[in-house]
């Protein structure tokens, strides 16, 4: 996994809530057995019409707007625990994603492949749209170390929570399984003394 | 000691180690695993150069990827094919037992492992499917996980989660003639949203929920993901404990005696306290179907779809879009194209003796495409020895072979764009059932129904 410390980027802004894994990867593109190349397919019946032309509407297919930060409406990532959205996402070239708020098994898996996301408060979000809106230059900070997100133009900030033991993980660069391999003696004693 | 909810009860026996401030290590007692998820989780234990923790605690199928027909030919599509085989593949280098596509014991993951008496209470459970929550219906701690996940549990038979808060739902009251639980759960993502639960795990109780078969059960846990909970459970009963023994890897001789015991103490205590609670009267829920896309947007088969104000809801706006509906119209009467019966909700033998029952000596309107898929091969069995193959066969529909079929649409089975389909399944999302699909969710008596009228129908009318 590689390490998050911060980030300075224009932002993609996709104001639509309950955005399920079913729209960020539909099931039809879930057929690899690598973890590369989903970026290709990320939103792709919103991003492309039946005829698998680009759609002009669509946020993505705006070549002026771009950025490694993806802003959505609430409830992000709802759906299927497919990891597959998180890697769409992050091989796209997205290294964080705000929102007010995420579906829990997103989040996790956000997290285990180095994708941060950033949970804000609903009135901050709305200022985020309306800053991208008014510029799509807008530029957005997000600071791990001191868990905060600023709208570099207006100075706006606000601050958000990660848990410090992700924290440490997205900083270092070091996964969940690491951790666990870590700790097998300590599993193989637990294992010991139960009997399902 | 204080008094604890039967959650608090199985993930604290569960915990190996507690990280200062981050989640904990948590012990898994039984994972499933298919073609979809688990690739990639293989390819990281073959980086790494290890193997499976505990073979004996992990089961592979091959379910969302696999034809609905002629299952002894090869998959014509290369991509699933080599899903398949990847799993095939991975199992045997790894020493996983797998149903596989010809294996009796075949099905969608979450009819098979409870069919099989591999789901038990007081365990905790994971697969790499979000509907794992499915196995919660007897009194355990189950929950989908990503491919990351998986690759821990295979690594270590652990997985790093924070402890969710938890939640309590109860209905109480009879359910009137005609609803069923699929419309319970329904009714109840309508109304606390598919973001209610994030964060929590739930308990659903009451007597509604207590008078339950085991398959009604295991409907109402499998959607409980749907609210965006980590999961549902409910205590195991005598209902509970009926339905596992005999089978075929549950317990039996002084083993099921000791597993009794221990399962009949798996409990909330009386004075626990939950984080959330929410109550319901079964006599408030009608025949349910959704309007929109996501299993929220839900309503009563005779009520209105919400009247849209586009400023204000550009999500509803655009969902009614996408399903080509008016705000503030009534589904009723509304033609329909596709019916589909099917996956880990909706496939069971109960679920396909409820449509047998309704559809006996009637036939499907001539427009509409019936399919129904059973859950498993062993579904599939006793469907035959039931003559229920035939009912269905005389009334039009088509009975397929288990998998997960157009509950997804990763294999043939789809729905062709702008056609709708009313379905037993569990999402209606954008594209979900095929691209441009448009899924109205319902229970498979209003499943059944619409087919056989070919337009939204209330199904008590079907009744007596
Ligand atoms: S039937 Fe549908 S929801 Fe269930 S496991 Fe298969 S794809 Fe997932």
């Amino acid at each position: 996994m590689e390490k998050f410390k911060k980030l300075i980027s224009t932002a993609v802004a996709l104001s639509l809530q309950d955005v399920d894994t079913d729209q960020i990867i539909p099931a039809r593109f879930l057929k690899a057995t690598t973890r590369e190349g989903f970026g290709d397919n990320l939103f792709r019946d919103w991003r492309y019409n039946a005829n698998d032309e680009p759609n002009s509407d669509f946020i993505l297919n705006q070549s002026e707007v771009g950025g490694e930060i993806l802003v959505a409406g609430k409830n992000f990532g709802c759906g299927s625990s497919r990891e597959h959205a998180a890697w769409a996402i992050y091989d796209y070239g997205f290294k964080v994603v705000i929102s007010s708020f995420f579906a829990d098994i997103f989040k996790n898996n956000a997290l285990n492949n180095g994708l941060l996301p950033v949970q804000i408060s609903d009135e901050f979000l709305l200022k985020i749209f309306a800053a991208i809106e008014v510029d799509n230059k807008t530029q957005l900070e997000v600071d791990l170390e001191n868990e905060q997100i600023t709208i570099i133009q207006t100075r706006e900030s606000e601050n958000f929570d990660i848990n410090p033991y992700k924290k440490y993980c997205l900083q270092e660069g070091y996964d969940d399984i690491d951790f666990l391999i870590s700790k097998r003696e300590e599993i193989e004693a637990f294992e010991n003394t139960i009997s399902i | 000691m204080g008094a604890k909810t039967l959650f608090d009860k199985i993930w604290d026996t569960h915990v190996v180690h507690s990280i200062k401030d981050g989640p904990q290590v948590v012990y898994i007692d039984r994972h499933f695993i298919h073609e979809v998820t688990s690739p990639q989780a293989f390819a990281g234990l073959k980086k790494r150069g290890i193997g499976v923790f505990n073979t004996s605690k992990t089961i592979a199928t091959a379910d969302h990827n696999v034809p609905t027909k002629d299952q002894h030919l090869p998959i014509k599509d290369a991509l699933s094919r080599h899903q398949v085989n990847t799993l095939i593949n991975n199992c045997d280098e790894f020493g996983v037992e797998l149903y596989g596509l010809g294996h009796p014991y075949q099905g969608i993951v979450h009819v098979i492992g409870p069919e099989l008496g591999i789901t038990q209470p007081g365990m905790t459970i994971v697969c790499g499917d979000s509907h794992t929550s499915t196995h919660g219906a007897f009194g355990n701690i189950a929950f989908g996980i990503g491919t990351s996940e998986v690759e821990q549990v295979l690594a270590t038979q652990c997985v790093l989660q924070r402890k969710p808060k938890t939640m309590k739902i109860q209905v109480d009251g009879k359910l009137k003639q005609g609803v069923v639980s699929k419309d319970i759960i329904l009714y109840v993502i309508s109304q606390i949203s598919t973001s209610g639960g994030t964060g929590y795990f739930v308990e659903f109780c009451g007597s509604a929920i207590e008078s339950l078969s085991m398959e009604a059960r295991m409907t109402i846990c499998n959607m409980s993901i749907e609210m965006g909970a980590r999961g549902g459970m409910i205590a195991p009963d005598e209902t509970t404990f009926e339905y596992i023994k005999g089978r075929e890897f549950a317990p039996n001789g002084t083993d099921w005696d000791k597993k009794l015991a221990h399962w009949k103490a798996l409990k909330t205590d009386k004075d626990a306290v939950f984080d959330t609670e929410y109550h319901f009267n079964a006599v408030d829920i009608e025949p349910m179907i959704t309007y929109g896309t996501n299993p929220g947007m839900g309503i009563g088969i005779t009520e209105s779809v919400p009247a849209i104000n586009p400023t204000s809801d550009p999500s509803l706006t655009k969902a009614l879009d996408y399903m080509d509906l008016q705000g503030g119209g009534q589904l009723l009467g509304k033609k329909i194209d596709y019916v589909f019966i099917g996956s880990c909700t909706n496939s069971r033998i109960e679920d396909l003796r409820m449509v047998a029952d309704l559809v006996k000596g009637k036939q499907k309107a001539d427009h509409v495409n019936a399919m129904i898929i059973p859950g498993s091969k062993q579904v599939e069995k006793q469907a035959m020895e039931e003559g229920i193959d035939q009912i269905l066969a005389g009334a039009g529909f088509e009975l397929r072979q288990p998998g997960c079929s157009a509950c997804l649409g990763m294999n043939e089975d789809k729905v062709p764009t702008g056609k709708y389909c009313v379905s037993t399944s569990n999402r209606n999302f954008e594209g979900r059932q095929g691209p441009g699909a448009r899924t109205m969710l319902a229970s498979p008596l209003t499943a059944a129904a619409a087919a056989i009228t070919g337009h939204i129908t209330d199904v008590r009318k079907m009744l007596n």
